[in-house]
C-alpha cells in the first residue's frame, strides 16, 4: 500500500444533513420495469457530492452509474428517495459521444446553451469566444461539427457544459470513445478547467485508471441492484498522470475489488 | 535518461505543453475538405440530363422518319419546336405557366402552413398519432384527382376548388415527412436540449424542428410533386375560361383541336416547371441542410 493513497473505506450510508453539497442523493432507488424479475437498477443509494469535489463513479455495466447522473440532471425521476441540488442552477451533463447538435457550428452549439440560459444577447459572442479559448479551440466558432475530430468535439461539448454556468458537471464516460493520446490530453484539460472553474464533477467511467487519475474520491458500485460498495479518498500529492506508479498501484487494488463484484454475478 | 526520470516521478507536464500538444493533435486530425467550384458542379449535374434529352429527341426523329405514322399521331421534333416557338412568341405559354405556377406555389405555401402544425402535433401527441396517423398515410396514397368531383360539388368551378385539391394532395406528404423527421431524430438530442434548459416551445424551436429538417425537406419535395400533379389534374377537369388560360387548359385545347404539337409543347412546359422548382428551390435547400451536417453529396 502506497503511503500516497488512503485505505479503502466501507461506504457510509448515513447522510450528514448539515454538510454543504453540490448534489445530494438520499436513499434513492430506481426501478425502470416493475414487472421485471431483476433487482432494481439502484437500491437505497445515498451520495453527497461536496461543492468543488471531483468524484469518480466506477462500476461494471448495469450498475446504474449513468442512471445516477440522469437523476441528478433531472432527465429521470427516482422511484423513491430524494435527489437534491442546492440552488436553481441546473447541472450540466456531458455524454459519451456525438451529443453536439450537428446542424449547428461549434460556436453555435455553445451559443445555444447561453441563449437557453437567458444570457444577454449582446455579450453572447464574446462569452462563446472566451469558452472556446478556455478549451484551446479559439478560431473554431464557424467549424461544423463533422469537421472536428473526436477530441475537439468533446472539448466543444465541455465548453457548452461550462456555458451553463453550473456548480456541478456530470460526465457520462465522456472520453470512452477517444484514442489514448487524446484521452490523456483531455484528462489534463479537464483537471485544469476543474481547478479554474471550481465546480464539482461527477465522472462516470468503467476505466479504473481513469477514475483514479482524475478523482479526489473514487466510488465503487455493485450491479443489480446498484449500490455503493466502497470508496477511496485519493491523496496523491502533486499532478498525476495515468502512468504514475501511485495511480497504477491503487488501480490494481480497486480492479481486484471490481472483479470480485463482477464475479458475484456469475454464481447465481 | 530524461524519459525514465519522467515516468518515475508523477509530475504533470507544463500547461503550455498541453496546449501545444492539443494544437498538434487538432492539426493532425482535422479533415481538409477541398470544395469543387460551383460551375464545375453545375456542369457535372446539367450536362448528363441534357445528353439524355438529346438522345430521346434523336430517337423520336428516327421513329418519325422511318416509322409508318400519320403526322397527326406523331409530329416531328421540328414541328413541335415551331409550335413551341410560336406559343412563346405569342406569350401564351409564359402566361399559362405563370397562371399555373402561381396557383401551384400559393397552394403549396398554404399546404406548408396547414401541414406543419399537424405534423408537430401528430409527432408529439401519442393519442393523436394513433387516431389520425393511419389516416394521413392513407390520404397520401389516395390520388388527389379523386377529390376533384367532390370539390366541384362543394366549391363550384373556382380557384377554391383548385386550392382545396392541392391541399388535399400536399398536406399529408408534408405532415408525414415532418413526422418521419421527428421519429428519425436520435433521442440524445432531446436529452441534450433538456439538460440545456429547453422546454416546450424552445425545445421544438431549437432542437426538434432543426433535428427533423432532413425528413421535413423530403416531405416538402414529395408534397410539391403531389401539389403540382393535383393542380394539373384539377385544371384539366375544372375547365373554365374564368380561371384563366392555364397549362391544364392548354392541354384541353390541344386535345380539342387535335393538335399533338400543342399537347407535347404543354407537357414539356409542365415538365420544365417541375424541373425548375426542383433545381431552384429544393436542390439548394437540401444541399444546405445536408452539408451543414456533413451528409449527402460532399463534392
Amino acid at each position: 500500500m502506497s503511503s500516497a493513497t488512503a485505505e479503502p473505506q466501507a461506504y457510509a450510508d448515513g447522510v450528514d444533513l448539515s454538510a454543504p453539497f453540490a448534489a445530494r442523493l438520499t436513499r434513492v432507488s430506481k426501478v425502470f420495469d416493475h414487472s421485471s424479475p431483476l433487482p432494481p437498477v439502484l437500491e437505497e443509494v445515498s451520495l453527497t457530492v461536496a461543492p468543488g469535489e471531483f468524484v469518480s463513479l466506477l462500476g461494471a455495466s448495469g450498475c446504474g452509474k449513468s442512471t445516477i447522473l440522469n437523476l441528478i440532471a433531472g432527465l429521470d425521476q427516482p422511484t423513491s428517495g430524494l435527489v437534491e441540488l442546492p440552488e436553481a442552477r441546473k447541472p450540466a451533463l456531458m455524454f459519451q459521444e456525438s451529443a453536439l447538435l450537428p446542424w449547428l457550428s461549434a460556436g453555435r452549439n455553445i451559443d445555444l446553451a447561453l441563449r437557453l440560459r437567458g444570457f444577454p444577447r449582446a455579450d453572447r459572442r464574446t462569452e462563446v469566444e472566451r469558452l472556446l479559448d478556455l478549451v484551446h479551440l479559439n478560431g473554431t466558432y464557424d467549424k461544423k461539427v463533422h469537421e472536428l475530430s473526436g477530441g475537439m468535439r468533446q472539448r466543444v461539448a465541455l465548453a457548452r457544459a461550462l456555458a451553463q454556468d453550473t456548480s456541478i458537471l456530470l460526465m457520462d464516460e465522456p472520453f470512452a470513445a477517444l484514442d489514448a493520446i487524446t484521452r490523456d490530453v483531455l484528462h489534463e484539460e479537464l483537471i485544469r478547467i476543474w481547478h479554474e472553474e471550481q465546480i464539482a464533477v461527477v465522472f462516470v467511467t468503467h476505466n479504473v485508471r481513469e477514475a483514479v487519475r482524475l478523482g479526489q474520491r473514487v466510488l465503487l458500485m455493485s450491479s443489480r441492484p446498484g449500490r455503493m460498495v466502497r470508496q477511496w479518498q485519493i491523496e496523491i500529492e502533486g499532478p498525476r498522470r495515468i502512468e504514475s506508479p501511485a495511480v497504477a498501484e491503487l488501480s490494481v487494488e480497486i480492479t481486484d475489488d471490481l472483479r470480485r463484484e463482477i464475479r458475484r454475478h456469475g454464481r447465481h | 535518461m530524461a524519459v525514465t526520470d519522467r515516468t518515475a516521478q508523477p509530475t504533470g507536464p507544463e500547461p503550455d505543453d498541453t496546449a501545444a500538444l492539443e494544437a498538434g493533435l487538432d492539426a493532425l486530425e482535422t479533415r481538409i475538405v477541398v470544395a469543387t467550384p460551383a460551375w464545375r458542379r453545375f456542369i457535372a449535374k446539367v450536362v448528363p440530363p441534357l445528353i439524355a434529352i438529346g438522345l430521346v429527341i434523336v430517337a423520336w426523329q428516327l421513329v418519325y422518319t422511318f416509322g409508318d405514322l400519320d403526322s397527326w399521331q406523331l409530329p416531328s421534333p421540328a414541328d413541335v419546336w415551331s409550335e413551341m416557338s410560336f406559343q412563346i412568341q405569342d406569350g401564351t405559354l409564359q402566361k399559362a405557366i405563370w397562371i399555373s405556377i402561381s396557383k401551384g406555389l400559393t397552394g403549396f405555401a398554404m399546404a406548408i402552413v396547414v401541414a406543419v402544425p399537424i405534423g408537430v402535433l401528430v409527432a408529439r401527441l401519442r393519442w393523436l398519432r394513433t387516431a389520425i396517423g393511419p389516416i394521413l398515410s392513407a390520404l397520401q396514397t389516395l390520388p388527389s384527382v379523386a377529390w376533384v368531383p367532390l370539390m366541384i360539388l362543394w366549391f363550384g368551378i373556382s380557384d377554391t376548388t383548385l386550392y382545396a385539391v392541392i391541399l388535399l394532395g400536399a398536406v399529408p406528404s408534408i405532415a408525414n415527412g415532418l413526422v418521419a423527421g421527428f421519429d428519425q431524430t436520435p433521442r440524445i438530442y432531446g436529452r441534450v436540449g433538456k439538460v440545456l434548459g429547453a422546454r416546450g416551445w424552445t425545445m421544438v424551436r431549437y432542437i426538434e424542428l432543426p433535428a427533423a429538417m432532413p425528413g421535413f425537406i423530403a416531405g416538402l419535395k414529395q408534397g410539391w410533386a403531389f401539389a403540382w400533379r393535383s393542380l394539373m389534374a384539377a385544371e384539366i377537369i375544372v375547365a373554365s375560361s374564368a380561371l384563366g388560360l392555364s397549362l391544364g387548359q392548354l392541354l384541353n385545347i390541344g386535345r380539342d383541336t387535335t393538335s399533338v404539337e400543342l399537347t407535347i409543347t404543354t407537357i414539356s412546359a409542365i415538365l420544365f416547371v417541375g424541373l425548375a422548382v426542383e433545381f431552384l428551390l429544393f436542390a439548394p435547400l437540401e444541399r444546405r441542410v445536408l452539408k451543414a451536417r456533413g451528409l449527402g453529396d460532399q463534392r
